[in-house]
């Protein structure tokens, strides 16, 4: 064991209550911090996750139609517009505005090409064509709206995973079988099995057997979704051979609008991120995460300023003692390192107490509240990342909390902190 | 002659920044190896002072001190430190032992400072000074386990564990009944002969000068008086 250690440890065996009183300090501060960081990152995961049980990470469609105007200024030279309008050339300004169409589909030119394109963006893992139009179903009398989603199995699954959130029967989408909605399902009382009619605004119908139930945990979704393959939605929805959207899942979802962005630029066509259908979403998010750093701050702060002041009567109180071991040989250097260290260690020894608190603090609460199907209600997310960054911090505080007080330990005048301690 | 452990060239201390107190005014002096030696004079005379320049505490306003026939007055702390770590052993009225080491480590905590860390050589070398200081017995005691005159010689033992030039001892008996006061100071003679490490004793009781080789007299920052003792043996 060096000098250093040796003098910095029996320091700190010898000066039980500071120690205990700084250990205390740093520990309740790496405690909260986990604490808390837990709870708001395993909040926010699962506020995360829930949004993206039921929402594709990115949804690319043809760009809207938007109302337009078709000409407007001086009529110059052979317009065709102009002269479909009887105009001459040096005619006086006139305005042709395009009302913006009537919702309807409009398909994808040239899907798959596009398809490919998406597939080879950086970041994106998986990409399902969808068919998605408004519908109603029938079943005996009852009659409800619906959201008409045709999709290809294995490529869907992928982008939301409704086989793993089926409640009853099984996922299958192969010929005229519907998956459907739980709310939907009760609504109009049907199970697996069952035959539903589903009916488009101009007429066209067709029959399906309802071959599973899902539950998206979304009631929007629950209560209008039915999902057929894509033929069916295709032939349905007047579509035929075309697809309405492109839908993506991306390896980092926090980097989805950068990657919407760049899809847009290489397809052309408008490509939407779920950070921007869900904008309320993330700036709650953000809100919270930013006040939750705010209160670390302040925790960070005060743990520091509580140890420095610690560790500056400790200092004081072993002037004498600093003054002798100057007199017997030993460096400024030696004496800066030895207050260091002990900073150091009580960074360390308070992280290893504080972890155990904020980790069964955690878990407590966690467990305190549950869901009915046992999940808990507050998810908390104790990260290896969690512990690895309150260790740095808990480091970096009493390394910096020990700064000053070494400084002044390093600085004593030997003769003087030996006559008069 | 051989060079003195320490040698004092005109040596001046000033204090104060407005007003100038001139503690030490022109000191001479140097220290043979192996000499025995008391400095004496009233409070206020400059002692404390000029032990902390001949320890290397502190610096000279003006003149040289001379350690070993090393200048002292160019070197920066971190060799100054070396340096008293080398040459010098400390031995204090108040024994100054740190409370959290036993006597062991108190006595081998300079040479651990010095090399780093502690290793089976150095722990010998203080077991033994720690026998002939007469605490072989007392080894894993705490200094607040231990009498003063059993603290004043551990303090002496880590002294002189380096093996040092010169000890300069202020007040070394000065807290302790006079029984024990004649044991440490026999103590300090015997290694002195045994040795040949030279002692500098700052010291009010004349009893205890009279029994050093050579008494040096300071009044007002000035050497007044430099001769042999007269109960000097030898």
């Amino acid at each position: 064991m060096t000098f250093e250690w040796l003098v910095a440890l029996r320091f700190l065996r010898e000066g039980r209550i500071q120690t205990l009183l700084i250990l205390l300090g740093v520990s309740t501060g790496v405690g909260v911090i986990i604490f808390l960081s837990a709870l708001i990152t395993g909040l926010q995961a699962s506020l995360i996750e829930k949004t993206l049980g039921s929402q594709a990470h990115l949804v690319v469609k043809p760009q809207e139609e938007m109302p337009r105007v078709l000409h407007e200024g001086r009529v110059v030279g052979t317009d065709p517009a102009a002269i479909a309008a009887g105009l001459q050339p040096g005619d006086d300004a006139l305005a042709v505005r395009l009302e913006k169409p009537a919702q309807r589909l409009r398909s994808i030119n040239q899907w798959p090409q596009v398809i490919r394109d998406i597939e080879q963006t950086p970041g994106v893992t998986a990409v399902s064509p969808l068919v998605a139009g408004s519908a109603f179903v029938t079943r005996g009398v009852a009659q409800r709206a619906i959201v008409l989603r045709g999709v290809e199995a294995d490529r869907f699954t992928r982008i939301i995973d409704v086989p793993a959130r089926i409640t009853a029967g099984r996922f299958g989408v192969t010929g005229t079988e519907a998956v459907i909605g739980s709310g939907l399902a009760a609504d109009i009382g049907v199970r697996p099995g069952d035959r539903i009619r589903i009916l488009t605004a101009d007429g066209r119908n067709d029959v399906f057997t309802v071959a599973g139930v899902f539950d998206l945990q979304n009631q929007g979704v629950n209560d209008s979704w039915v999902l057929v393959s894509l033929k069916s939605a295709q032939n349905l929805l007047d579509l035929a051979g075309g697809i309405s959207a492109v839908e993506a899942r991306v390896d980092r979802i926090f980097e989805a609008e950068a990657i919407a962005q760049d899809v847009a630029r290489r397809t052309g066509l408008a490509a939407d991120s779920w950070m921007k259908l869900n904008g309320q979403l993330l700036t709650g998010l953000r809100s919270q995460s930013s006040s939750s750093t705010m209160i670390q701050v302040f925790v960070v702060v005060a743990v520091a300023l509580g140890i420095a002041s610690v560790l500056v009567v400790w200092v004081v109180q072993k002037n004498r003692e600093i003054g002798i071991m100057r007199a017997f040989g030993t460096t400024r250097g030696q004496v800066l390192r030895i207050f260091l260290l002990q900073g150091l260690l009580l960074g360390l020894a308070g992280w290893v107490v504080g972890v155990g608190v904020g980790t069964v603090l955690s878990l407590v609460f966690a467990g305190l509240a549950t869901n009915p199907d046992g999940s808990p209600t507050f998810p908390v997310n104790l990260s290896s990342q969690l512990f690895l960054g309150t260790l740095t911090m808990a480091l970096a505080v009493g390394l910096l909390a020990a700064a000053a007080p070494a400084r002044r330990a390093a600085g004593l005048d030997p003769a003087e902190a030996i006559h008069h301690g | 002659m051989a060079e003195p452990v320490v040698r004092l060239e005109g040596v001046t201390r000033d204090y104060g920044q407005d007003v100038v107190t001139r503690v030490l005014k022109g000191v001479d002096l140097g220290l043979e190896p192996g000499s025995f030696t008391a400095l004496v004079g009233p409070s206020g005379s400059g002692k404390s002072t000029l032990l902390n320049l001949i320890g290397l505490l502190d610096r000279a306003t003006s003149g040289r001190v001379l350690l070993d026939g090393v200048d002292t007055s160019g070197l920066d702390d971190t060799a100054l430190t070396r340096l008293r770590g080398r040459l010098l052993g400390f031995v204090f009225q108040f024994h100054h032992l740190l409370p959290a080491f036993t006597a062991l480590e108190n006595v081998m905590l300079p040479g651990i400072a010095r090399q780093g860390r502690a290793d089976a050589a150095l722990r010998r070398q203080a077991e033994s000074m720690l026998d002939r200081v007469g605490l072989a017995d007392r080894l894993h005691y705490r200094p607040g386990q231990l009498s003063g005159g059993q603290q004043q010689r551990v303090a002496i033992a880590r002294a002189l564990c380096q093996g040092p030039r010169l000890v300069l001892a202020d007040e070394p008996t000065g807290n302790l009944d006079t029984a024990t006061s004649d044991q440490v100071f026999e103590l300090m003679r015997r290694i002195n002969r045994e040795e040949h490490t030279a002692f500098l004793v700052v010291t009010h009781d004349l009893r205890i000068a009279s029994r050093c080789d050579r008494v040096v007299d300071l009044v007002d920052g000035r050497i007044v008086g430099d001769h042999a003792a007269p109960g000097a043996s030898s």
